[in-house]
């Protein structure tokens, strides 16, 4: 993606050039060329001209129009992630980044991540607004308390690169900075293997579930009084007020926070909030226990070394 | 000088005749004072931060006080000098003349407009001595009313109480212009000047009042806790930018604007002949205010609206920016053929040209979505609009300061320094922003106290550039004041220009001209302009 993003960036500085160049050396070449220094000396009265008027409205919405188009293009590919991502969370706080991983790993103001592979970070902020910036991949999305942001990468190259706070959040703002680290594929699996043995973030989550007694409603042979969780993640759901909302990691957390916001058809208003009693990171946790939750497709909880024979194709830049 | 002729600054001298006046002249003057002050005291702070920034270590300032210095700069800059400059200064001083009116509609109203302006400003100069405010000039929930400890009540209320001024201004202007044309001034006879500042007042009038009830929100959720961005209280956050930048893009144009206004006078002066495309020029103002209202979001890339209302707003971006382009091709092609007399203000037009066109062009960068995801809140950013506030709207103010200082002060500044200032800054802005794009574009972000070592060199190049863009600026200074004191009597027209304003002496009479003048000729008529009273 980078190297689409430096391409749309050098035409336009091609375009730009162009145009500063040619309206410089006229206004130099007039000024010269039609310099007097007889005060009283009179131009020639020459009022306008429609063609031109037009051609020089014309010529620049048009190619208006194509930087526009090309960079909208490009624009969705930088916004939509690809079906196959290796998946990471993340939570801002004044002044770190908190990473946490499937496999169970936590690191702050470190990204660890394999090379050739794209890479998805969901993330919010626990306090003020603050922006995931990663200038080597030319990727960036504000971290908005309240609701969840993605950004995502291949990176191509091994080695270290700048993660910045791109978003203005107080005292130490410019030092909320932190890296991502590249690593070849096997170096990345034993990167994965030797973290911390707390088990992984879905098993922290289900862990959440129980201890939080989640489980004593939404039961997963749906006998409970809240929905069954169980196949919920990805789907469409039906709503009480007569909607359907797609259940993402947004729409997880909302119905953690504030139960009733989105109520299920069928289903009572009778689940406490959990606003400010949960971290983010716990919500984090909830969330993936959630999409783990699956009957197909091989179930049980997902993790960044599934060999790649169950994440098949790596993405590759158009 | 045997007698000397009564003019508005000499007919009265006590300070209450200053303080007290309804005269449209006095009161462009005071707005003068105050902003130049208020120049000083954010280039105070613009200083300081790029002499911070020439290390990338933070051994300067501390955190917090360098987070107080760029949100300083911004609130001052914006607020108290690009806002009034062109409008209240020379557009207060120059427009009645130019319509032949003895005065603006409402001159004690335009009193009242710069006093709220001075309480706005002194509320906000309070905020700064008493600690400061550290939120950006942008005021971003929920830090601004969550997390800082800085003055942001304060500051809020300075500048609350600021947009009144403008609001006031810009009614004043346009009914001004509706209503106290001359005899035979019809609307396209109009200089484009005065075409700039009614687009500007409309934008003041429908924009301001958003900003005013932005503040107030804050202030609310700040004091009484009532939750309307923050998150925590069940606020949304991104509310918070679409409401500021609703003003805030439009107050672009505020600033932009007139200064295009005064190019088109001097262009079309010092090449002696009608402005290209006149009313291409004039409605293309009306266009950008208008349009200009509809762009607010692009602001926005990153911070979370949909993909769809990001594709509309860089459409719309795109389609603004055509009516500034219009502009320069017409004013490119109104020297084609003229007669180029190459003074002071002339130069400080074609500086201007210069670096508009910079700012514009990188436009195209900002407004581009897959690029402005990479550029956004970096020193790209910075750069551009540095390029349009101060390379566009500071040195389009500069170009009509010195065309219509003779006027205001019935002198004449030396015109050699003049060009060397031109000069200078012209090369000290270019030394000071150029190497911000490529700071950007290598993702320095913006409002960083610290940063990375290989941003280094391109940081010291800035910062070597302000000092000569400093050094420019207090040329400026120093010679405009030498002027009031050792400079040539004017005269009523040193540039043999047309329009109203130069029929009448220099300084003008108490109440403009003798008798009402009567306008038989288009614009900028000057094959056939006559050499008018002296």
């Amino acid at each position: 993606m980078a190297s689409r993003v430096d391409n749309l960036y050098f035409f336009i500085v091609a375009v730009t050039a162009f145009f500063a160049v040619l309206v410089s050396v006229l206004v130099i070449v007039f000024a010269a060329k039609y310099h007097t220094k007889d005060p009283l000396a009179v131009g020639q009265p020459i009022h306008g001209s429609m063609p031109l008027e037009l051609a020089w409205s014309i010529i620049p919405f048009l190619i208006s129009v194509v930087i526009f188009a090309w960079s909208a293009d490009v624009f969705f590919d930088l916004q939509r992630p690809p079906d196959q991502t290796i998946e990471i969370y993340s939570t801002a706080k004044r002044w770190m980044w908190k990473f946490q991983h499937l496999d169970g790993q936590n690191e702050i103001n470190e990204l660890h991540v394999p090379v050739g592979r794209a890479v998805k970070v969901t993330f919010t902020s626990e306090d003020v607004l603050h922006s995931m910036f990663f200038p080597s991949f030319r990727v960036k999305a504000d971290a908005i308390p309240g609701r969840y942001s993605t950004v995502w990468f291949t990176a191509t190259k091994i080695g270290e690169f700048h993660l910045f706070c791109a978003e203005y959040c107080g005292t130490s703002h410019s030092g909320m900075i932190g890296k991502v680290i590249v690593m070849e594929p096997a170096a990345y699996q034993a990167w994965l293997a030797g973290g911390v043995g707390s088990g992984s973030l879905s098993q922290r989550g289900e862990q959440l579930f129980n201890d939080l007694a989640c489980n004593t409603c939404h039961r997963s042979d749906g006998s409970g009084r809240g929905p069954s969780l169980v196949n919920k993640f990805g789907a469409p759901v039906e709503l009480a007020n007569g909607t359907s909302v797609a259940v993402n990691e947004g729409y997880v957390r909302e119905s953690i926070l504030t139960p009733q916001a989105k109520l299920v058809a069928g289903f009572q208003p009778l689940m406490p909030t959990f606003q400010g009693l949960l971290s983010e990171e716990s919500v984090i946790a909830l969330v993936e226990y959630v999409k783990s939750l699956r009957t197909t497709g091989g179930g049980g909880p997902r993790t960044a070394s599934e060999p790649s024979a169950t994440a098949p194709a790596t993405p590759q830049n158009k | 000088m045997a007698s000397t002729p009564l003019t508005y600054l000499n007919h009265e001298h006590s300070v209450a005749s200053w303080l007290l006046t309804k005269d449209h002249k006095r009161i462009g003057v005071m707005y003068l004072v105050v902003v130049t002050l208020a120049f000083f005291l954010g280039g105070l702070f613009a200083t300081l931060i790029r002499l911070e920034l020439a290390t990338p270590a933070g051994d300067l300032l501390s955190n917090d006080d360098y987070n107080k210095m760029f949100t300083m700069h911004g609130v001052v800059m914006v607020f108290f000098v690009l806002i009034p400059a062109v409008p209240a200064i020379l557009g207060n001083f120059v427009l009645p003349l130019m319509l032949g009116a003895k005065d603006v509609a409402f001159p004690k109203i335009n009193l009242l407009s710069w006093y709220v302006f001075v309480i706005g400003f002194l509320f906000t100069v309070y905020a700064m001595v008493t600690g400061g405010v550290d939120t950006g000039w942008t005021f971003y929930t929920p830090y601004s009313s969550r997390a800082s400890n800085s003055n942001v009540m304060m500051t809020g209320i300075g500048v609350f109480i600021t947009g009144f001024s403008s609001i006031l201004t810009g009614l004043n202007f346009m009914v001004t212009i509706h209503r106290m044309r001359a005899p035979g001034l019809t609307w396209f006879r109009l200089p484009l000047f005065v075409w700039a500042v009614y687009a500007t007042s409309l934008v003041q009038i429908l924009g301001t009042p958003v900003i005013a009830i932005t503040v107030l929100a804050l202030a609310v959720e700040r004091g009484l806790h009532f939750g309307i961005f923050d998150a925590a209280l069940g606020g949304d956050p991104v509310l918070f930018q679409h409401m500021f930048w609703f003003y805030s893009h439009p107050a672009v144009y505020i600033m932009i604007l007139p200064p295009m206004g005064a190019i088109s006078e001097v262009i079309a002066c010092f090449s002696r002949k009608s402005i290209f495309g006149y009313s291409f020029v004039a409605f293309s103002s009306l266009a950008i205010a208008i349009f200009g209202f509809l762009v607010w979001a692009h602001h926005m890339f990153v911070s979370g609206i949909s993909v769809y209302s990001a594709l509309v707003f860089s459409f719309l971006t795109y389609a603004v920016a055509i009516p500034s382009a219009v502009k320069t091709f017409n004013w490119t092609a109104t020297m084609y053929k003229g007669a180029i007399w190459l003074k002071a203000p002339m130069i400080w037009a074609i500086a201007f040209l210069a670096l508009f066109l910079v700012g514009g062009l990188t436009g195209l960068f900002t407004a581009a979505l897959g690029v402005d995801v990479h550029i956004h809140d970096t020193y790209f950013v910075v750069a551009h609009f540095h390029f349009i506030m101060v390379g566009g709207a500071v040195m389009g103010f500069f170009a009509g300061l010195h065309f219509w200082w003779p006027k205001i002060t019935g002198r004449m500044y030396s015109e050699i320094w003049a060009k060397v200032a031109a000069i200078v800054v012209l090369a000290g802005f270019i030394l000071t922003f150029g190497p911000q794009f490529i700071l950007g574009y290598l993702g320095m972000p913006r409002r960083y106290h610290v940063y990375p070592d290989e941003f280094q060199v391109l940081n010291v190049l800035s910062s070597a550039g302000a000092s000569i863009l400093a050094v420019g600026y207090l040329i400026v200074g120093i010679y405009l004041m030498a002027s009031l004191f050792k400079g040539k009597h004017a005269g009523a027209n040193p540039w043999h220009a047309t329009g109203l304003e130069w029929t009448t002496q220099s300084p003008p009479l108490p109440h403009n001209f003798e008798v009402q003048p009567i306008v038989t000729r288009e614009a900028y008529e000057y094959s056939s302009q006559e050499v008018t009273v002296g």
